[in-house]
């Protein structure tokens, strides 16, 4: 009888792979839309795939070392197992080769990361079509263009907030600021995540692959708000983007507020 | 009569000549100086605190399930219990700047005053002297010390929850400016200082548990007792006491240093001109960043203690019920040093997306790929043990297999978060959530309850039920798995931590059915420790009594009384071998204690030695 909690062990890798398989297939009900977001990015589906390599790499060792603590659970169960205990006290040989392919397997996937880590966070775009500053603060996204000059800090600078317009196809430069505490901005479909820290200038890079509109998040914990930091990224044609421009600086020579606070 | 009161007074000598009466009771069960006693007190206190931070979850998880307490089910309104006792003029809907509190006090309350005082507090204390063959620790005045500083910090932790503005809220992890700026959320004022004042306080009680576990397991080993005969749970403490001793100055000099940012001004963490919520600017000249270095310095090498003498305690459970010796000895004993030499150089893939040198995230990658293997080759050892053996599924046994398979996922999902471009994606996703989870709930936690099953005839000389363990094992299995499984799909969706109500994304409005699963199982699983609660308490009283070895385990305690009196051992234990010779065909029982001298030694026992009981 007692051999039977085998059977709640090998209960593990099967269901925990059936719910991996049920969830990263798009067509199969329940779980429709458990999965990474529609990614509209350029590198997104790199990492997507690193992710994806590296799920096929554990889920093997998963399954593997899962089913074998199953099986011997099975086999070894002490009534049923009639025969001698295996008087061993290990393997020099077994050691070195669990210790020598996971070194391996692991000096790999690293090595393999390297790249795109340097793409999205190294290896900053020489010429951007749009440079932008977004600044977090208690509980919103300040956003900053240069205006025609392509200058911050001077007279041409528009400002917006929480809705970031961006042309598609162009690469983006962002300066992310925070003007109090740590927030972070998060990208969910374009597979951005990027820590605002205040007394920093950190530059995100990325490329919009399909105009629409997504969400901003807030991914770092900026107090009791931290929920309601919402934000849009609205990825646009360049000429729908351009008349945006003109619109918000029309707007803004109008506007007696002071610069920032207008929401359109 | 006479000859009574001698004995009377023999026994009594450690005590003062005034052995009777109040003094002599507070002397033996409350300002004791006993291991015992000792590791009792951080059992009790730990188990306690444990109900506490459950509850929290459970708190946590209704809010993340129904928000606001809208579509809760039985036409609950807004959050049961904490809810009408905080909130009752809002019907019970709890506020969002209690929603940060209540996580924040979940992840403090669990990992300072639980899993790290239960591991080392409760069981390093309890069991080092014992299975080493001491008759107590090297300093047992610190010893007592070490518990009674844990007071002061349940005293300003507890405090926390009801001064102005509430309890912390920044997070377990402190994150200034957040935490410095008093004016940055409302629990950053009092509640902030006091839960600074709590971690150093629980920092001076492991410091001066981690010296005395040192010294004790160096200077006074029994005869024989060779390092390399030592049970794996002794060297896991060992270990994990020089973790203790190397990270812990970093954390309480950062502690101090947030203090001094908030009390004094100086601006150790914030940078010029810092400011929130229109207060006043700070002078600053700091760098936020600076914290996150120090703090996770000291806390990733902290997620070792969490699990290291878990997994030690683990090893002992699983050799001594597969009947068999552990495979490889020695690269477990490697591999448990390998993971506290690589901890210290992995903090930075907390860090990946702080800002932190991108150059840097490399570096920190390959280290924390590399601090996979070592975790690697334990599971490894662990299967090549149970391979072959004779294995009783007895519930400590069936605790600490579960440990095994749940650490095996634990350990494959952190390798998603040390590839760096991964990361950027799941980083402070429910995907890093289910992580730690899996590694501390579903890895320590259950480590833990197979220690308790498993040590628990020798704290108290009576078993615990064995099928009510068993019901206990079973449910709590099935719904931890339900509870933290499902996380890592929501991670794969990007549904971010600490968010009080996250469905009015676009991309995570339809994650509601799952986390509301998540929530009945997280209930499921609470609701299944009152089986471990009746049966814990039952037993102390009314459990069966058993004698010196019930489990018929060849570690040094078992060959001590049961409970072991002041002193431990009424013989002086000599070593002939390591703990794990199960199914020895020198000896002609299945297992084979450590003082049992070898056959070329006259055959039987001689009279007058102890007779280890083979019941």
């Amino acid at each position: 009888m007692a051999k039977y909690w085998s059977w709640l062990f090998f209960l593990v890798p099967v269901l925990g792979t059936v719910l991996f398989w049920v969830s990263a297939d798009s067509q199969s009900w329940p779980l429709l839309q458990h999965w990474f977001p529609r990614d509209v990015s350029e590198y997104g589906h790199i990492i997507d795939s690193l992710f994806m390599v590296i799920l096929w790499l554990t889920g093997i060792v998963f399954i593997a070392t899962e089913v074998a603590l199953a099986w011997f659970m099975w086999r070894y169960e002490a009534h049923t197992n009639k025969k001698q205990v295996k008087f061993i006290h290990g393997s020099h040989n077994l050691e070195v080769v669990w210790t020598v392919i996971p070194a391996a397997t692991l000096l790999f996937i690293a090595i393999y990361q390297m790249n795109a880590w340097a793409e999205t966070k190294v290896r900053e775009p020489n010429n951007p079509g749009v440079r932008v500053e977004v600044t977090g603060r208690q509980f919103e996204w300040r956003l900053r263009y240069p205006g025609e000059d392509g200058n911050f800090d001077t007279p041409d600078d528009l400002y917006s907030v929480n809705v970031l317009h961006v042309p598609v196809d162009e690469d983006i430069l962002v300066e992310l600021k925070s003007a109090d505490v740590l927030h972070d901005f998060f990208l969910p479909n374009l597979r951005v995540k990027q820590d605002a820290v205040p007394g920093m200038k950190i530059p995100v890079w990325f490329r919009a692959t399909e105009t629409g509109v997504f969400d901003l998040v807030c991914a770092e914990l900026c107090g009791w708000g931290h929920y309601k930091m919402k934000g849009h990224i609205k990825i646009e044609s360049r000429e729908e983007f351009d008349a945006w421009l003109v619109e918000l600086k029309q707007k803004q020579h109008q506007s007696v507020t002071p610069p920032g606070e207008e929401e359109q | 009569m006479s000859t009574a009161s001698k004995r009377d007074q023999g026994h009594a000598s450690h005590e003062p000549a005034r052995s009777h009466g109040i003094g002599h009771f507070i002397g033996t069960y409350v300002f004791s100086r006993d291991h015992k006693i000792i590791g009792l007190q951080f059992l009790f206190s730990t188990l306690i605190w444990f109900l506490v931070g459950g509850l929290l979850a459970l708190a946590v998880r209704w809010q993340v399930a129904w928000p606001w307490g809208e579509g809760a089910p039985f036409g609950i309104q807004g959050m049961p219990i904490l809810g009408n006792l905080f909130f009752a003029e809002q019907g019970g809907q709890i506020s969002p700047e209690f929603y940060t509190m209540l996580f924040t006090m979940h992840a403090t309350v669990m990992i300072f005053f639980v899993i790290i005082p239960i591991l080392a507090g409760a069981f390093g204390n309890y069991l080092i002297p014992l299975m080493i063959g001491a008759d107590d620790m090297a300093f047992p005045t610190l010893n007592m010390l070490s518990y009674w500083f844990m007071w002061p910090a349940f005293i300003v932790m507890t405090a926390a929850f009801f001064v102005e503005g509430g309890g912390p809220a920044a997070g377990w992890t402190s994150y200034p400016p957040l935490s410095v700026l008093t004016e940055a959320a409302p629990g950053s004022g009092t509640g902030q200082t006091l839960w600074l004042v709590g971690v150093t306080l629980v920092g001076i009680s492991s410091m001066m548990g981690s010296i005395n576990y040192l010294t004790t397991i160096l200077q006074m080993r029994a005869p024989g007792m060779t390092m390399f005969r030592l049970p794996l749970t002794i060297w896991a403490m060992f270990i994990t006491a020089l973790l203790q001793a190397f990270a812990l100055p970093v954390l309480t000099a950062a502690g101090f240093m947030q203090l001094a940012d908030r009390l004094v001004g100086t601006g150790f963490f914030l940078p010029d001109g810092a400011t929130a919520n229109n207060m006043v600017a700070a002078t600053g000249g700091g760098q936020p960043l600076l914290w996150q270095h120090l703090f996770w310095f000291y806390s990733h090498p902290a997620v070792y203690i969490m699990i290291l003498p878990a997994m030690g305690m683990v090893s002992d459970i699983i050799s001594c019920f597969a009947r068999k010796p552990i495979f490889g000895y020695k690269p477990m004993v490697y591999s448990i040093s390998g993971i506290a030499g690589l901890g210290f150089v992995v903090w930075g893939h907390h860090m990946f997306v702080s800002g932190m040198n991108p150059f840097l995230g490399m570096t920190f990658m390959v280290a924390t790929m590399m601090i996979a293997l070592p975790s690697a080759i334990k599971v490894f050892n662990w299967l090549g043990t149970i391979w072959g053996g004779k294995l009783l599924f007895t519930t400590p046994m069936l605790f600490a297999l579960s440990f095994v398979s749940m650490f095996i996922i634990g350990g494959l999902s952190g390798i998603f978060m040390a590839a760096t471009p991964v990361d950027i994606f799941i980083h402070d996703t429910y995907f890093i959530v289910a992580h730690f989870h899996y590694v501390l709930f579903a890895g320590t936690a259950m480590g833990v309850f197979g220690a308790i099953y498993f040590w628990f005839p020798k704290m108290f000389g009576r078993m615990m039920n064995e099928s009510w363990g068993k019901v206990h094992f079973f449910f709590t299995f099935v719904f931890l798995n339900g509870t933290f499984f499902p996380m890592h799909i929501l991670g794969v969706v990007g549904f971010p931590r600490r968010l009080a109500d996250a469905y009015q994304y676009a991309v995570f409005h339809n994650l509601q059915p799952m986390n509301e699963f998540i929530t009945w199982c997280a209930i499921g699983m609470v609701a299944a420790q009152a089986v471990f609660v009746v049966n814990f308490v039952y037993s102390i009283f009314l459990g069966k009594r058993v004698g010196r070895n019930p489990w018929g385990a060849n570690g040094l305690e078992w060959s001590a009384p049961s409970p072991p009196g002041h002193g431990n051992f009424d013989f002086q234990p000599i070593v002939y071998r390591g703990p794990y010779e199960y199914g020895s065909p020198e000896s002609d029982t299945d297992f084979y204690p450590q003082i049992q001298p070898p056959p070329e030694k006259p055959a039987a026992v001689p009279a007058g030695e102890p007779v280890v009981a083979t019941s």
